[in-house]
């Protein structure tokens, strides 16, 4: 008899034994160890842990490991950990001003008080392939500067002094946590950037592309990008105040976006923001966008119907764990609703057979 | 049982929370309740709105079955009955009538259902309107205000088009007169099983967020019209292997020209009445 979906459970131990075996590739190959992933795959790992939503470099190298480079699949293992985890409290707002930076461009003004850092960017590098790096080297020394950072302000808050920015919200507002609380419609801007945050890459990216090319179009200029490490603190009830529990890196983009004035709000500039974990430009350049995009109904902009203007399009859609979930479910069994059409199909087709014949 | 987690896997907190939601659904019957779905082990889509409600559900001394597709056996079955076998430690039976918490995706039991027993639906989309209407908002704002003219526009148009309804699974149904709700996609063959059922039925939708149900003794009617009345189908024949003729049957190709048989989609149901004797066309018994 036919069991092709069937006597699952033997089928299942020996798939699961040769994936662990195909994870391990040519045992004659040295295995990859998780400082090995840490230090040398570190802007995956950094995808991982935004994705994710767990900032622990250590974890995130395991699931990469573990997914055998797949992130979406390393995303998933880490989101499933994350989910067991106690909740101890809320850190305070982290400071992003204060930021130690590895690097801060604006590609609004030629120089800003702090200066342009460049960091270890691929921009301007040529996309050749380095055969060299296919022998294993010495490893390569950069030049240190040794003079301390200078402070570094906002961008964005320069030209908020002028009055042609809009204002920031003062964000007194404790913001919904989307991992606790079901989402629900429609989601403030709070809510918003919690999903993009965690959203997929490829997905807010193209999502952002859209809005570059007319579906939604914002005119976004990069005010400021800035990566570098900020101080976590968390109050201690016990004690009154607040003690620093560690440093996370972070990646902030806040975009200028032309406004020309609406029904409600003065010609101004306005903004989009992103943050995410992580060194990750392309997702916080990304996430500005499609933040500025769905900020349409408080500006008073036109809905054009755009995809990246429709905020439950992109929040249901930009999770990739569920999306692959939903999307590979379409793998298991479904004979039963197959049967049930199969049936229906046949007999439509009869009774459309009957009426030709009777038409004749 | 696995010493690492808690007793069915979820923290206290969160059954707490999805026991809230459950509470919520059977006082409302059909109205699908919001709940902060968790991430778990498993994917999205593959049943994590049905782990959650029956970890919430699970007591030690519960008695487990998992199908799929009517099945025991299937892949995901197995899987998903299997962490409940790692992660609470209950025991788990293949036999409808000695489980108090069924799990099931796709399928009603055949054998009915009694006072004291858990049917538990895997639902992949919850709203019955979705394909009507995809925004959440707006779907919402219709149950609200009861305004379901939309659905019975759809039905109506099939209708015209093809003389029938033409939707043979997730078969919408109203509750007690109010609630359309998406039953799962259990084919419209079950959809009389809903109504009036002495057992508890809940719905957990993972990735959606929301969970339904339906209390014992609930009366649900498929959406149907006066002249077009409801009609549960299934393939014309009997099981092949046990000679049912009133129970639902998967179609199965045998060989590569065209050959077929049928037999019973639940595994426990077609087993049992092959030990009770009965024997169908294909059966070892009399192919042998």
């Amino acid at each position: 008899m036919y069991v092709a979906t069937k006597g699952g459970e033997k089928a299942i131990d020996a798939a699961h034994a040769w994936l662990a075996a195909e994870r391990r590739g040519n045992p004659d190959v040295p295995e990859l160890s998780i400082a090995q992933i840490r230090e040398q795959m570190a802007l995956a790992v950094n995808r991982v842990m935004a994705e994710g939503s767990l900032y622990d470099r250590d974890l995130a190298a395991l699931a990469i490991k573990q997914a055998r480079g797949d992130l979406i699949e390393a995303v998933f293992l880490i989101r499933a950990y994350r989910t067991t985890l106690p909740r101890f409290g809320a850190s305070a707002p982290v400071e992003t001003g204060a930021m130690a930076l590895t690097r801060r461009i604006s590609a609004t003004f030629k120089d800003v008080p702090g200066g342009q850092v460049l960091g270890p960017t691929f921009d301007y590098t040529h996309r050749l392939l380095d055969f060299a790096l296919m022998a294993e080297g010495e490893a390569p020394l950069a030049p240190q500067d040794p003079a301390p950072q200078d402070t570094a302000p906002h961008v964005l808050g320069l030209l908020d002094r002028d009055g042609l920015m809009e204002p920031l919200p003062d964000g007194a507002e404790v913001p919904p946590d989307l991992t606790r609380e079901p989402l629900e419609m429609p989601a403030n801007r709070a809510l918003r950037l919690q999903a993009l945050a965690r959203g997929d890459e490829g997905f807010v990216l193209g999502m952002a592309y859209s809005t570059q090319r007319g579906y939604g179009r914002t005119h976004a200029f990069v005010g400021e990008l800035r990566i570098g490490t900020v101080m976590v603190e968390m109050e201690i009830p016990e004690l009154g105040f607040s003690v620093e529990i560690g440093e996370v890196e972070l990646t902030e983009c806040e975009t200028v976006n032309q406004f020309t004035g609406s029904k409600t709000e003065p010609p101004q500039f306005t903004r989009g923001y992103g943050l995410v974990l992580g060194q990750s430009e392309r997702k916080a350049i990304s996430m500005s966008l499609v933040d500025r995009a769905l900020r349409w109904a408080e500006l008073g902009e036109e809905n054009t119907g755009a995809p990246a203007q429709d905020s439950e399009f992109v929040l249901y859609h930009c999770d990739n764990i569920q999306a692959t979930g939903f999307l590979e479910h379409i793998k298991l069994p479904h004979y039963v609703d197959f049967q049930s059409e199969l049936e229906l199909i046949r007999r439509l087709r009869r009774d459309a057979g009957h009426m030709q014949e009777a038409a004749e | 049982m696995s010493e690492a987690y808690t007793f069915a896997y979820l923290d206290d907190a969160t059954k707490r929370m999805i026991r809230r939601a459950l509470l919520k659904a059977l006082a409302v019957p059909g109205y699908q309740v919001p709940f902060a779905s968790r991430e778990m082990p498993m994917p999205y889509g593959w049943g994590t709105g049905g782990v959650q409600v029956t970890a919430a559900c699970l007591t030690p001394e519960d008695t487990l079955k998992v199908i799929d597709q009517g099945a025991d056996d299937t892949t995901n079955a197995v899987s998903i009955r299997r962490f409940f076998e790692r992660t609470a430690g209950v025991a788990v039976s293949e036999h409808t009538a000695e489980a108090s918490v069924i799990q099931t995706r796709h399928r009603i039991p055949e054998k009915p259902l009694s006072e004291g027993q858990i049917l538990v639906y895997q639902v992949p989309i919850p709203e019955p309107l979705r394909f009507l209407e995809p925004r959440e908002s707006e779907t919402r704002k219709m149950h609200a205000l009861e305004e379901y003219g939309l659905m019975h526009v759809k039905l109506y148009e099939d209708i015209a088009r093809h003389g029938a309804i033409a939707t043979s699974y997730a078969y919408p149904v109203r509750v007690e007169g109010r609630y359309v709700m998406d039953p799962s996609p259990i084919p419209k063959f079950d959809n009389p099983k809903l109504s009036n059922n002495p057992a508890i039925q809940l719905f957990g939708a993972g990735r959606e967020q929301r969970i339904y149900a339906l209390p014992p003794y609930t009366q649900v009617v498929s959406l149907d019209f006066e002249d077009h009345p409801f009609e549960p189908t299934k393939a014309e024949a009997a099981c092949d292997l046990c000679g049912a003729t009133e129970s639902y049957l998967d179609e199965v190709i045998v060989d590569d020209a065209g050959g077929r048989m049928f037999c019973c989609s639940d595994t426990d149901f077609c087993a049992s009445r092959r030990d009770a004797g009965h024997i169908g066309r294909l059966a070892p018994e009399v192919v042998a």
